[in-house]
Parts: C-alpha cells; structure tokens; sequence
C-alpha cells in the first residue's frame, strides 16, 4: 500500500507542478490546488498509513492514530483553500487591470 | 511606579497631541508644556531618595526568560538627567511656540518632540540594560521624525537619514555589546553589571564588549570618525537643535560611559580607546568649527568638540575625572542650549545664517547680543561664568593623567590648543555677528524677537552665571549627586571654586584665552587658507561612497536573481529543491526503503489508488479544457477524502469534503469571468522541459514519501493522548490539539483566513468584470460555443429542496460544532457545513432573494469569532492560567421527562465557537462577493 500511496503523491505533485508551469492563472490555480492535495496527503502520511485504529479515545480501543499529523492537515485544509481563493481573486482583478490572464512578464524559461 | 507614570507620560502626550493636531495649533505648546510639567510632578516625589544615597528601582517582570524585566532605576545620574530632559525640554517648549512659523505643523512637532523626551527619560531611568536599548532605539527613531520635522526640504530629509543610519548602526553594535555584558555580569540589571565590574574586566571576552559597546556611545555622541552625521543634522528646527545636541540625544552617548563607568572603566582598553577618541574628536571639532561660516554649523562643530571633551575625561578613568565630566555635561547642557537658541533668532530675525553677511547686529539686537555673549564666554572658558569651572578641572586632570603617559606632555599640550581654539570660535560667534560692520544684503531688518521667545534664554544665561559664580551654593548638591550615581561610591573631593591658585591649569586657561584672541584676530589669513587647501572631509565622503556601493551590490543581485515571470522562478524553486533534497538524500547514503513492514494492498486501495491516478493525469491532459479540467480535479479532492476516510482520519474526511465542495464552487465562479480554454502556448522543447521538471519533482516526491512511510517513526502523539480527556476534556484527540493544546496556532489560523477573505473583500470592492464571451456588459449570457449558459438560473425543484434542506444542514452544523469535542467535528467542520448551506441558498434562490433574508455584510462575523476565540484564551490569562488554558466540567440539569442531563462543558467550546464564526463570515464574505459579480446588472443570476 506504501508503494501506491507514495507513487499517488508523485502522480499529483507532477501534474500540479506541470500545471503551476502554465503561463495562463487559471492552470496555475488548478496547479496549486494539486500540489496542496499531495501535500496534505503527505503530512498526512507522516502519522504513517494506518487502517481500522481509532480516532476518538474510547475504551476498547487496541491503538490510536497519530492526532498530531491530522490536526495540522486540518488547518492546513482550510488555510488552503483560502489561499486558493485568494489567487484565484488575483486572477480576476488581474484579468480586470491588466486586460489578460497571463502569468508571464516575458522571459523564457 | 511613579518613574513609569512620568515615562509614560510624554508618550501619551505625544498621542494625545497626535490625534488631536488638525484642530487648533497653539494649545500644542500649552499641552506639550503641561504634559513635561505631569512628568516633573510625578518624579518630584522620588527626587529625594537619590540625595540620601538611596536607589529607587522598581521592577515588573516581563518576559523573565530572556532576562527582560520592565525595571526602572533612579540614582543621582539618573536624576541628573531626568531634570535636564525635562527641564531644558519645558525651556524649548517654549522656544518652539514662537520659533515654529504658522505654516508649520505644530502637532506633528510636539508630538514629535514628547516622544523623543520620552524615550530620552526612559533611556536614563533604565535599570535593566534591554530596556534602556530599546529606549535608545526609540530615541534614534523619533530624533529621525524632528530632524526631518521640514519633509519638504531635501536636507532635512538627507541629514535624518544621515543621522538614523549612523546612531541606528551604533545600536545594533550596541545591543550586541549589552547582551555580552549581560551575559558575563550574570543578568541584565544594572544593578548586577555595576556590581560586577572586576568579572567584566578580567573576562575573555572584554575587549569585544567594550568595543561593541563603545560604537553606540561613540556614533551616539558624534565621536570621531562618526561625527560628521550631527552637522548634517542641522537642517533640523533649531529648537530641536538646541534641544537634541545639548541635553539629550548626543548627551544619551555620554550618559551610557558615565552609566557603565564603574563597569568598564579603568583597563587599559578603556583608557586608550575611550581617552583617544575623546581626543581626536576634540580637537577635530575645535578646530573645524572655526572655519563654519554657517552659524549653527560652528555650533555644531563646537558641540562635537565639547562631547570629545567629556568623552576624554571618563577616557582619563580617575574618580575625579568623572566629577568633571558629569560637571561639563550639566555646564554645556546650558550654555549650548541657549547658543542654539540665541543662534534661532538671530536666523528667525534676519532670515539668514550665515557669518559672511550677518555683521553688526548690536545695533538692533543688543539684548540678545548680551545672551549671546554671556553662553559664549561660558562656551570659551572665561572665569565667572560655568564653563570655566569645568574647563579648568578637565585642563588640571589632563595635567594629573600626563604623568602616567610616555609622552606625558602631549596631552595637555593637545587640550590646551583645543582651548585655543574654542576660545578663537567662541569669539567669532559674538564679534562676526554682533560686530566686525555692516550686515551684507539681509532681507529682513533685523530686530529683537518677541518678549516670551528670550525668556528661555534668558533661563539658561542666568544658569551660566550663577553656576560661574557661586558653584558651591547651585550646583554642588546636584553635582554631588549625579557623581555618585556614576561612581556608584564615594565621591572625591573636588573643590569648586574659581581660584585655585596658580596652578598648572591656570596658566592652561590663560595661554588658551590670549591664544584664542590672537588666532581670531589673524583669522583672515587662516580663513584664506582654508578656502584653499580645506578639502572635504573624508568620513562623510567614506560613508556616502560605502552606502552607494552597497546600493549597487543590492542592485546587481536583485538583477541577477530576479525575473520577472513566473513559469521562470517556479522551475528555479522546483529545480532548487530537487537538487538540495537529492543531494541530502544521497550525501546521507541512507537506503531508500527502510525496515517498517509494509502494509498489504487490498482490492478497495488499489481501485483508490488508479482512481486518483487516473483523475489527477485527466486533469493534466485535459487541463486547456478547463472545465472539464476543474471538474476532474474536483474529483481528485473527493478520492483524496476516501483516503483520509480510509486511514482512520474522520475529521479530516469531513473537512476535505466540505472544503472541496466550497472550493468548486469557488473556482466555476471565477471560471465564469476567465476564458474557458487555454491556448497552447510556449514552444515543444519548452513543454518537454516543463515536463521532465514535472516528472522529477513527481518522482522525487514519491521517492521520498516511500522513503518516510517504510521508516518507523516516534511520535509526539502519547502525550496528546493520555492528556486529552484529562487536560483537555474531549476525546477526540484531534480536536482537543486544535482548541486547546495548540489552539494559540488555531487562533492564528482563524486569523489568516479572515485576513484573506478580508483581501479578497478588497480585492472585488468597486470590481467590474466582462465574461469570456462577447466582452462587453458584466458577463456573458452565452458561452463560446454560442449556447446560452443556462435557460433557468432558479430550477423551482433545486430552490424548494435547497429551502428544506437549509434547516437541517444548520442543525446538523450545530450538532457537529457541539460533539467536535468528544467525536469527529468541531468549528471548522461545522463552519464550512453551514457555509454550503447557505451558498446553496445563493445558488437555487439567487442572489437577490438569499440577500433580503440574510446579512449583507458579514465582515463583523469574522470579527466576533476572532475576538470571542482570543477572549476566550485571555480568560484563562485571568485566572492566572498560560493563555488558551481550557477549562472543563460536568454541568448536570434536570430536564423533565428525559430525566437528569449530563452536559459536559469545556471552555474550549467558546474557542470553537468563535473559530466557527471566522469560517462562516470568510466562507460566505468570499463566495457571496464572487457571486455578486455576477449578479450585476446581466440579469440572470438576480
């Protein structure tokens, strides 16, 4: 399953930074918002994979999961999103002043 | 307390006149005044325990891990100072009331001038040696804001420059110089270092210190080579002149030799380097203040002089020496204020500074002629008036230390030519002016300044001659005093009469007075040659030529670093971090797999895993289709929820679900005014290298995701567990981390988030957008293919089941938010539950019809569950708790017919609340502004 997990977060952190590459926002915003699943998976996975504990402190409970890792990617879920959201403003206004969607100030890579 | 009340008190003064500036403009002066005269009032109290050898302090502690306590000091040197801060600043006050003309903003300075007096006290009244930087800092600081108190002049503004960089420099030396004292003596108190001078002096690392510490006295106090930032700081008002470089901020130099005298003093180091630069800048200053034309500017070089003078005599290091040290700093307090001043009005009179044209005011001005003439016999050294006293004890103590040097003789010889000269300047600032003919093209007619601008110099002068002619009975108590406080012991004896006897000193007074008439009197030929050969000097063109190197450095790697694209500087990024971390990697020689057994793979994960595989390479495929593109990285974000789903984490699960849900709607809205397919763009080899980069940063990331997940690992988790229920009072371990263990980053998180939505709110204010399509009008009613985007916006099947659907999801939110403590929710979850649901609203209903049902602005939201989240922590800071300590218990209630109702309550609850509200008013506040967009006036969506 490790062997899955870890070519999942290689697979996503690819094609987000492909993506992020882009030189239109929109790309890049899609980008980000791959990357940001693969890195919350992978703090996630920090706890490392565990199926079938508990969550919750309960009395029959034979082990527990690894809270710590999960209360980061909790907020790291929601400061996530508003960071997505924020570009994706940008985007606008910048499509509002600038007149285009373009990312690049000329140069080539 | 009193000592902070009368710090404090110039700096609510300061705000007070602040807030206040566009109404009025002379009650500032009245205010200001008031405000210097609370400061002595609360201080008068304490004044008296210095004289009978006491040491107020008194201490609050602060932040008592960093030996940072809020600890005042009050013995005679503090006193001392405290008097002339506050005494010389009520004096230019005054001053300033009718210096200021009426264009000028008097707020501004007042307010300006009480801070600087502010920090110029608390400076002085410090007992821990932090908390007198800090104030030496903000001295620095609010001497910037008076010295280019006129914005509009570029002198102003270069010479406040000038002076920040170099006095700011010299903190920074500073502080490193305290934290090193500090840290031999054993702790930051005054009380400690001065106490533990015989540690200090043997330690290592001595010399490093002294030096360290030096720097900020010297660049504070305009020593050689650091002096030339005090002329160009002329371009100051004059009243902050005679205020700043007199009393005060180069006077707070002085103050920190006298202060650690007993601390650093008496080593050879000391003697050398203190003494030394003492010197040279005495003689450096005397002898360029001659050649000023530009009245304040032999002010300014006289004051350079004369703190060379002081700096030499704690250089000299005897007990007697820093009587007659401490006994100069008081003497040239006053007679240089009142020369600043003097030299105001003449400016203020005739419009003009300069020496060359300004002749022969006795005949309009003879009174402030006699004020001038007065501080400047005090300022040369004649017998009967203040400077004399002084001056003679510095000449008989050079003559005391030239027995100890090889060429002993040196030194008095050198201070006496110093004499000479300040005695040839002195002169020229009274006969230049007030005689020596006709003035030269004025443009005003010069005449005496109004009745209330002398009074202040009047003040001083009559100082000068009372402390010149009767020292025993005005300044010795003080001067006793203050000495004390330096010594921090027994003060010598010192005799301050005005005859002494023929002694060395004497005859040194004498040559200096018939030597300084002769030179002034071949002043013309000296002046000639000085116009010829007097280059610039080298310090100031160092600096300038340092400063503009740096600038250009600072230039060339932000040339060589920065482009201006991103596809560049994102590669760079990913490349930077492929190479680091494989190099780590590989340069640790550590395995890839490690020994952690693995855990089988089942059918369920398999088909997980190809799903999201399978979406995240359509998103990349498809990505110029951007629709489908968003709808396929939607599905993403659902399969990566059934893998927290699946891995036991159910709270994550339900935010990633909901945050996912949010998102899309988001990013479809934003679609809506973007264009919906991309073109291809760059070149082939452009993309194939935007690939390679993508597939190495792909298999890097899976390397090392591999690499973490076969490793065993010790976690931090067993604490967080065994203390939930106890510590925090919930069982999910997940949710008690984020209200309670670390709810301090919760907190900060909430703030974030409303930090965004509060840009965002920003960012779409006054936002006027054309679609994709047509281009004109706010969006567009067909899409590119010419279809229409939608025939009915408000499906009546969607509004009536999205109306059902509200209550309940409100409910369920509220029970998610109540049992986030024991199981899976909490604020966030429950947050973003009520978020959708009432997007949902939005979305069937339209905008104009959720809009008169529910709040327009919800801006305050965020407001309130911030500040209801930080009450809540700051409760527990009053109960005398770590911030954020929560607090729990069982509440029991008989509820009829269910019988007894165990609540169990914790205060995190209000904690999560709070967070609850910043997630609904940022949620809503960004998805509601988004939709209004399109709710203008197109007509469909309202």
């Amino acid at each position: 399953m490790e062997a899955l997990f870890a070519l999942v977060i290689g697979v996503l952190i690819g094609s987000g930074v492909y993506l992020l590459l882009r030189r239109r926002t929109f790309p890049v915003v899609l980008g980000l918002t791959l990357v940001s699943y693969a890195v919350n998976l992978f703090l996630f996975a920090m706890g490392r994979l565990q199926v079938g504990r508990a969550p919750v402190i309960s009395a029959g409970a034979a082990g527990y999961t690894d809270p710590v890792p999960q209360a980061l990617v909790l907020t790291a879920i929601v400061i996530g999103f508003a960071m997505t959201a924020f570009v994706i403003v940008l985007a606008l206004r910048a499509r509002a002043l600038l007149g285009g969607d373009g990312v690049d100030d000329g140069g080539e890579p | 307390m009193n000592l902070l009340l009368a710090i404090l008190a110039p700096f609510l003064g300061a705000a007070l006149i602040f807030g206040t500036r566009h109404r009025g403009r002379l009650r500032f002066a009245g205010a200001a005044g008031v405000t210097t005269l609370i400061a002595l009032a609360l201080l008068a109290p304490s004044l008296a325990g210095p004289f009978q050898g006491e040491t107020l302090i008194w201490r609050l502690a602060w932040v008592p891990s960093l030996g940072l306590d809020l600890a005042l000091r009050l013995d005679g040197l503090g006193l001392l100072f405290a008097l002339m801060i506050l005494g010389i600043g009520l004096l230019v006050i005054l001053y300033a009331r009718y210096y200021l003309s009426p264009a000028d903003d008097m707020g501004r300075f007042y307010a300006s001038l009480l801070l600087f007096m502010g920090a110029m006290l608390g400076l002085v009244l410090s007992e821990n040696v932090l908390l007198l930087l800090m104030f030496w800092e903000l001295t620095s600081l609010s001497s910037f804001l008076l010295i280019s108190f006129w914005q509009g002049r570029a002198d102003a503004r270069s010479g406040a420059r000038l002076a920040l960089t170099i006095t700011g420099a010299g903190g920074l030396a500073l502080l490193g110089g305290l934290l090193l004292l500090g840290h031999i003596a054993g702790g930051y108190d005054l009380s400690t270092i001065l106490a533990a001078g015989d540690t200090i002096r043997a330690h290592p690392w001595y010399l490093p210190t002294l030096v360290l510490i030096l720097l900020g006295a010297f660049t504070k106090s305009a020593q050689f080579p650091f002096h030339f930032w005090l002329p160009n700081a002329m371009a100051a008002p004059t009243p902050v002149s005679a205020y700043l470089h007199s009393a005060t901020m180069v006077k707070a130099g002085v103050f920190l030799l006298a202060r650690l005298f007993p601390a650093l003093s008496g080593t050879p180091e000391w003697s050398a380097l203190v003494g030394g630069t003492g010197l040279a800048t005495l003689l450096l200053g005397a002898f360029v203040a001659l050649f000023q034309h530009d009245l304040k500017g032999l002010l300014a070089y006289s004051t350079i002089s004369h703190l060379g003078l002081i700096t030499l005599l704690f250089g000299i290091g005897t007990p007697l020496a820093a009587v007659a040290g401490v006994f100069h700093i008081i003497n040239h307090a006053t007679f240089k204020a009142s020369l600043f001043m003097a030299a105001g009005i003449i400016d203020h009179e005739t419009g003009s500074r300069d020496m060359r044209r300004i002749n022969g005011l006795w005949r309009w001005m003879p009174y402030t002629g006699a004020l001038a003439m007065v501080a400047s016999a005090a300022m040369a050294g004649v017998p009967l008036f203040n400077g004399f006293l002084s001056k003679e004890m510095f000449f008989a103590e050079t003559v005391g230390a030239s027995s100890l040097l090889r060429f002993g003789a040196v030194l008095p010889a050198a201070v006496t030519l110093a004499g000479v000269f300040a005695v040839a300047y002195s002169l020229r600032f009274i006969h230049d002016v007030f005689f020596n003919g006709d003035p030269i093209g004025l443009t005003k007619t010069p005449h005496e300044p109004p009745r209330w601008m002398k009074v202040p110099v009047e003040v001083l002068v009559a100082l000068c001659l009372l402390v010149g002619i009767a020292p025993a009975l005005t300044v010795e108590p003080i001067l006793a005093v203050a000495a004390q406080g330096v010594l921090q012991g027994p003060v010598p004896d010192h005799d301050l009469a005005i005859w002494h006897g023929f002694s060395p000193a004497l005859w040194m007074s004498v040559i200096a007075l018939i030597g300084g008439l002769l030179l002034y009197a071949g002043r013309k030929p000296l002046f000639a040659l000085h116009e010829r050969f007097g280059g610039r000097f080298l310090a100031r063109d160092l600096y300038e030529a340092g400063l503009s190197a740096l600038f250009a450095l600072a230039r060339r790697l932000t040339r060589g670093s920065d482009r201006p694209s991103l596809p560049v500087m994102l590669s760079l990024l990913v490349l930077g971090a492929l190479v680091l971390g494989a190099a780590g990697f590989l340069g640790a020689g550590a395995g890839l797999t490690g020994p952690r057994p693995l855990m089988p793979v089942d059918g369920l994960g398999l088909l997980w895993a190809l799903g999201l595989i399978a979406a995240a390479l359509a998103t990349l495929a498809l990505h110029r289709r951007r629709l489908v593109a968003l709808v396929l990285a939607g599905a993403v974000g659902l399969l990566v929820t059934l893998a927290f789903l699946g891995f036991s984490a159910p709270d994550l699960a339900l935010t990633q679900l909901s945050v996912e849900l949010v998102t899309l709607i988001l990013l479809l809205l934003a679609l809506y005014f973007l264009p919906q397919e991309d073109p291809v763009e760059g070149s082939l080899p452009g993309r194939v290298r935007d690939g390679v980069l993508a597939l190495a940063a792909g298999g890097g990331a899976a390397a090392l995701t591999w690499a973490v997940l076969t490793r065993p690992y010790e976690s931090i988790a067993g604490f967080f567990i065994a203390n939930s229920i106890p510590g925090g009072g919930g069982a999910n371990v997940v949710n008690v981390i984020l209200v309670d263990f670390r709810g301090f980053d919760t907190l900060g998180e909430g703030t974030v988030l409303a930090l965004a939505a509060l840009g965002i709110h920003a960012m779409l204010g006054g936002l006027h957008l054309s679609g994709s399509g047509s281009g004109s009008g706010p969006g567009p009613a067909r899409d590119a293919a010419g279809r229409a985007w939608d025939s009915d916006p408000h499906p009546v099947i969607l509004a009536t089941l999205a109306r059902l659907l509200l209550p309940l999801a409100l409910l369920m939110s509220v029970f998610i938010l109540l049992r986030g403590h024991n199981l899976p929710g909490g604020g966030f979850i429950a947050g973003l539950i009520t978020a959708v649901a009432l997007i949902l609203q939005y979305l069937a209903n339209g905008v104009a019809w959720t809009r008169e049902r529910l709040p327009q602005n919800l801006l305050p939201l965020m407001g309130w569950g911030l500040l209801l989240a930080a009450v809540t922590g700051l409760a527990s800071l009053a109960l005398g708790y770590p911030f954020l300590t929560s607090a729990h218990g069982h509440l029991h209630l008989p509820v009829p017919l269910v019988g007894e109702l165990d609540l169990e309550l914790a205060s995190a609850m209000a904690f999560d609340l709070g967070v609850y509200l910043v997630v609904v008013g940022a949620v809503l506040t960004v998805l509601i502004h988004l939709g209004r967009l399109h709710a203008a006036p197109a007509g469909d969506w309202t």
